[in-house]
């Protein structure tokens, strides 16, 4: 049986045919066709998934698509800018070489964002606290957390 | 995950009904222990009742000398509310380190409160802050809500509405974290209420548990030095690879002694 | 190329792409009319397969296939690559099992392939595996490779006696017991490196598709090695290579693992064959625990023998290794191929090693982040500490007296190593100085009034990169003189594409953004070995150098014939006539190169260029890690302060890059001290770690800001002078925790600490001491 679901995902409504349990991640991946946002485990704790829901990061593996109903979804496809110059957290991520494989990295950037949005300034002990629920296999996060905290600093600095 | 019916609740009487009228129905509310179950095929209800739609769930408030969180808050919520960071630190504190950032967006109160999860930490700061779960039918006692091992006192088609938690004179919460999974090992409230002193814990055992030996030495003299002798029986502690009972045990002394002195 | 140069910290040409979610993993290709493959696995270490009813699976919904052990036996393919070539003690050959991809008669390990379900969806094919019926007589099994071995352990194979896969003997036995028996001190510990699993953020994955008209197989993969991996799966298949195209799109992380022929591989591409449409399987987190590769888990007895003075005299080892229940070539490396590592940077004259390795019901194993150098460099860098210790000198002190000076290099050390440089006196000393040695003791005080036990570690440690190897290149102009860049390696997150842009833009000219890199399809790639070993820099970046140098070489003759000269200057990307000013640029060679009007008579038009770089000696990246943690008095939780590293990784080609391979191999060598472990029950072999709510993962709170400098002494094995970096900051990370670890529970008389390090043992370890004590 399957149910129609609407929501908004990086700035166009989209619509589809879904069943029950199908998860918000594969209505993104799998019916919209847009892989940024990946997989990494089945017990939300990786964190490869994060994307933004009414502006707040959320576990798109640990959400169904029909609880997304009339929601508005950024992936990491919806970050940079309208003229496809990065996010400042995109470029900090490559300014402090903040990743390596990449597969971590779309839901690392979002959850960055998210930490930059809520906590302004955050110091480096905090933003590796704020990390609890994104594992990087590759870098070893010491250029992940340098990223948020200089991207923190530029979106601050455009928000005064 | 197997499939399963979806129904978005209209309100709370429309949920209760579906509870009890469809054949083997489960509440979602965040769905943060729920769909990682169903994910991996460990449960297979028929249908599920979405609690998001309802308004009237959600919200913090202060009443009198109580914190009033609302069912299907989010942790996030409850973490960054000024009102609740005034009137109760400690529970802002406690919800501001459940899980990870993005479960406390979707995460709510009433869903680990119903799921009486062992590792959870909302029943520690249920029983530790003398709460009572408001469901659609009666008001129940924190002390005599969590049962067991995922058990409740719930009753067929109750739905939580909201916790109430008893303002108290001070009260931490301090936990140790799963190496792996994150979710707390040994978890400890303690609070004081004038001359009353109330010290729950949750991860160690199969459900929270309040530890009367504490309290009443916490009663004496609401000091460290009061607890940080007292020996925990690991007899009832569970215990996994990564942490012992016995490891577990002499946590919860190390942790209400820290809560402790985190107060005075 | 100014900015692009080599030696610059170029941030990554691949980063844009990927910070735009435009990867491209295997689990992002979706090919029309795919169907979906679910593994049924075994649920026991160790059992008969009395019965299989597919029956109920095969009419579920949905179902295009369901594949048993009897499919793959009919279907013309052999068994997955197996290791060969190594010797039991007796020189009879190695125990070679069979090794089909769905298990036949019996299972060997949970997670051992059974079926594999083909269905319209990934749901669907999951629900029909959920209706296969297996009847199982379970058999006792046998997990640990310390028990493996023993006389009446469980047989893994049968016919294979005391579960011995192969012995391997390296060293020099006699002049080492000479050297045991004149010693004044023997030092002697058993290690055991536990068992990890690489948990590469994207899981393992494959797109088997079969043409039928074209009788072709083609399988989209996550891999390390493309070529290789065609070779290998080209003979399991039993068909000629050219039927066979290979193709990896970015892998999401691989440190060893990904390097082997699965058995998923050849499913997707039966189930393919069978179905007539394109197959595609994707591991799950929680089932990759039971379906991964593992590395590491050994066993080692080592000892050293000292003279009076602290000097090392000798090294007795003997190794017991993990093989799992299966080998493939590479699953066996681990056991013998890093052995090296053992002589450390030390003058130490005998050293002898006896490696046995050992069958278990177990997933197979495959290199991992160092692969048997972690292993190495824990057992030879805790020995000197433990002799430090029982001989009261100085970590740093006795590590300064053995080491090997630079005026004796080239130098040949007690265990198969030939060094060509070094200079290990040097790098101690800066570390020493970055961590601030001398000021240690009054952070330890410090730390004592808080209740913390502050302890402090060193390792110095060596090993081989870039192992005799080859790598290929080619250098493709297009008609307008932008360029491909074509290499057998294949990057997993190191950067590849970003180093080999640099070198081509220094080396010709031509800027980065009119470079195109292609990497891992073998219809496009023509020659090369694949990336692991810490191999690439060194082997690949010397054939692109080699590539360049020919079309430089070209096209200096056609700018000459172009400007009617004899000789021309080449820099920057611009041909200078020696006797006139006039100039061409390379891409204006590059298009003239295309015409036979421009080229001398003779010559092959275009600037294209191939290269097969090999080279017949390692190189020996080498560096010292220094430590500061504090344990918690009252829980045993373990809390990183400082971390220092300096490394001699030769020329540094982009020290950015650099630092992440360093940080990010750390990462893991901290991982595996003191968190990470795969468990498995004793009793019936269930792994106990099946997911990241068991197998604890570092996260990014646990790591302190990481200091890193290099001391780069280039080496001449290769042209470029670089040593390889992939490896050398796990390698470094294992036995420098671990030595601070002890270090800091040193006062209660503790000399040892297991990994992994959990709070609960380490908390432990305090109880009985101070029990022992009181």
């Amino acid at each position: 049986m399957d149910i129609e679901v609407k929501m908004t995902v990086n700035g166009k409504a989209v619509s589809g045919k879904v069943e029950a349990r199908t998860l918000l991640v594969q209505f993104i991946r799998e019916h919209l066709r847009m892989t940024g946002t990946h997989v990494g485990c089945d017990t939300t704790q990786c964190g490869c998934c994060v994307v933004h829901v009414d502006g707040v990061a959320m576990k798109s593996c640990t959400m169904l698509a029909v609880q997304a109903e009339g929601k508005a979804i950024t992936t990491i496809e919806g970050l940079a800018g309208p003229d496809g110059e990065l996010h400042p957290m995109q470029q900090a991520f490559r300014d402090h070489h903040g990743l390596q494989c990449g597969f971590c990295t779309p839901g690392m950037v979002m959850m960055g964002v998210d930490i930059a949005n809520r906590l302004p300034g955050a110091d480096e002990k905090t933003v590796r606290h704020q990390l609890e629920g994104n594992i990087c296999r590759c870098t070893g996060y010491q250029g992940i957390v340098e990223a948020i905290m200089d991207a923190s600093a530029v979106m601050n600095a455009a928000r005064s | 995950m197997h499939n399963f019916n979806y129904h978005r609740a209209a309100d709370v009487a429309d949920a209760s009904g579906k509870l009890t009228s469809l054949e083997d129905p489960k509440i979602l509310a965040g769905g943060m222990t729920l769909l990682p179950t169903l994910k991996n095929r460990l449960a297979a209800p028929s249908d599920l009742i979405d609690l998001a739609a309802i308004a009237d769930l959600k919200g913090v408030s202060v009443e009198g000398d109580e914190v009033v969180v609302r069912a299907m808050t989010p942790h996030a919520v409850v973490a960054a509310s000024a009102e609740v960071q005034k009137a109760l630190p400690a529970l802002a504190q406690l919800a501001g380190n459940i899980g990870d950032p993005a479960v406390r967006h979707r995460g709510t109160i009433g869903g680990s409160v119903a799921n009486s999860d062992p590792a959870a930490d909302y029943p520690a700061g249920c029983v530790g802050l003398d709460a009572t779960i408001v469901t659609n039918k009666r008001k129940i006692a924190a002390d005599d809500f969590f049962l067991g091992l995922f058990e409740t006192a719930l009753e067929e088609g109750e739905v939580i509405t909201s916790v109430r938690f008893k303002i108290p004179t001070r009260a931490h919460y301090m936990k140790f974290r799963h190496p792996a999974s994150g979710y707390a090992v040994v978890g400890v409230m303690v609070a004081q209420y004038g001359s009353k002193a109330r010290v729950a814990v949750t991860g160690a055992g199969p459900c929270v548990f309040r530890l009367s030996e504490m309290e009443a030495a916490l009663e004496k003299s609401f000091a460290p030095s009061s607890i940080a002798n007292i020996k925990v029986s690991a007899e009832q502690l569970m215990g996994d690879i990564h942490c012992s009972a016995e490891y577990r045990a002499h946590l919860i002394t190390v942790y209400a002694r820290r809560a402790v002195e985190a107060m005075v | 190329m100014g900015e692009f140069a080599i030696g610059q910290p170029v941030t990554r040409f691949e980063d844009p792409r990927l910070l735009r979610g435009g990867g491209r993993y295997v689990d992002d290709l979706a090919i029309p009319g795919m169907l979906f493959g679910q593994v049924l696995r075994s649920p026991h270490a160790h059992a008969k397969i009395k019965s299989i009813d597919i029956s109920r699976a095969k009419a579920a919904p949905g179902v295009a296939a369901v594949l048993v052990n009897e499919d793959w036996a009919t279907s013309g393919f052999g068994d997955l690559p197996r290791a060969e070539g190594k010797k039991k003690r007796d020189g009879s050959p190695m125990y070679r099992p069979h090794f089909p991809a769905l298990a036949k008669d019996k299972v060997r390990y949970v997670g051992d392939p059974v079926a594999f379900v083909v269905a319209e969806t990934v749901e669907q094919a999951q629900d029909a595996a959920e209706l296969i019926d297996v009847d199982y007589e379970i058999l006792p099994c046998v997990t640990s490779v310390a028990l493996g071995s023993e006389p009446g352990a469980p047989l893994v194979w049968d016919d294979c006696e005391n579960n011995i896969c192969f012995v391997h003997l390296e060293g020099n036995k006699e002049k080492t017991e000479e050297a045991f028996a004149k010693a004044d001190h023997i030092i002697k510990k058993r290690f055991v490196i536990t068992r990890v699993t690489a948990a590469t953020m994207e899981t393992r994955g494959s797109i088997g598709h079969y043409d039928k008209a074209a009788d072709r197989y083609t399988i989209y993969t996550t891999l390390q090695r493309a070529l290789n991996f065609r070779e290998e799966l080209a003979e399991t298949l039993n068909i000629p290579e050219s039927r066979l195209r290979v193709v990896a799109g970015d892998i999401g992380g691989s440190f060893g693992m990904k390097s082997g022929v699965f058995n998923e591989v050849g499913l997707v591409l039966l189930g393919s064959k069978v179905t007539g449409r394109p197959v595609k399987w994707v591991c799950t987190r929680s089932e990759s625990f039971i379906a991964d590769a593992h590395g590491r888990d050994n066993v080692s007895d080592a000892e050293m023998a000292l003279d009076k003075n602290g000097m090392f005299m000798g090294l007795r080892v003997r190794n017991l290794v993990n093989m799992g229940a299966y080998t493939q070539p590479g699953t066996d490396a681990g056991a013998f191929s890093n052995l090296g590592t053992l002589a450390g940077v030390y003058l130490t004259p005998a050293i002898h090693v006896d490696v046995t390795a050992v069958y278990t019901n177990t997933n197979i194993m495959r290199p991992f982040r160092g692969n048997g150098r972690p292993e190495a460099a824990f057992v030879i860098e805790r020995l000197v500490d433990l002799a430090a210790d029982e001989l009261g000198i100085d970590p740093a002190e006795i590590r300064r007296r053995n080491m090997i000076p630079p005026e004796k290099m080239p130098f040949q050390t007690g265990l198969s190593f030939n060094l060509d440089c070094g200079e290990f006196e040097q790098v101690l000393d800066q570390s020493l100085e970055m961590v601030d040695y001398k000021g240690f003791e009054a952070r330890r005080a410090e730390a004592r009034k808080r209740g913390k036990l502050r302890g402090i570690g060193m390792s110095y440690t060596i090993e081989k990169a870039a192992a005799p190897g080859y790598e290929g290149a080619e250098v493709r102009f297009d008609r307008t003189g932008s360029v491909t860049v074509l290499t057998g390696a294949v990057t997993q997150g190191q950067g590849h594409e970003t180093v080999f842009k640099q070198i081509v833009s220094d080396t010709l000219g031509i800027h980065p953004d009119e470079i195109h890199y292609l990497q891992g399809d073998t219809d496009q790639v023509f020659f090369g070995e694949g990336t692991g070993g810490s191999r690439t820099a060194a082997l690949g970046g010397s054939a692109v150098t080699v590539a360049t140098g020919k079309v430089v070489d070209k096209a200096k003759k056609i700018a000459a014939h172009m400007m009617g000269v004899d000789e021309v200057d080449f820099a920057e990307g611009v041909f200078t006539a020696r006797e006139t000013n006039r100039t061409l640029s390379m891409k204006e060679v590059a298009r003239a190169a295309m015409s036979p009007k421009n080229i001398p008579q003779g010559m092959e038009l275009g600037l294209n260029a191939t290269a097969a770089y090999h080279t017949t000696k390692q190189n020996y990246p080498n560096g010292c890690h220094i430590v500061e943690l504090e344990i918690d008095e009252d829980t045993g939780q373990v809390e990183m302060d400082r971390y220092v590293v300096v490394d001699d990784v030769g020329t540094v080609l982009n020290p950015l890059l650099l630092k992440g391979q360093i940080i990010g191999g750390i990462s893991q060598g901290v991982g595996q001290m003191l968190m990470e472990h795969i468990r498995f029950d004793p009793q019936d072999g269930q792994n106990l770690t099946g997911s990241f709510m068991d197998y604890a993962m570092p996260h990014a709170e646990i790591f302190p800001h990481i200091d890193i400098k290099s001391h780069s002494v280039p080496t001449k094995t290769n042209i470029l002078g670089v040593k390889g970096a992939g490896e050398a900051g796990c390698v470094g990370a294992l036995p420098a925790v671990a030595n601070a670890l002890v270090d800091a529970l040193s006062h209660l008389g503790v000399k040892h600490v297991e990994m992994p390090a959990t709070p609960e043992r380490v908390w432990r370890i305090m109880q009985e001491a101070k029990a022992g004590r009181a």
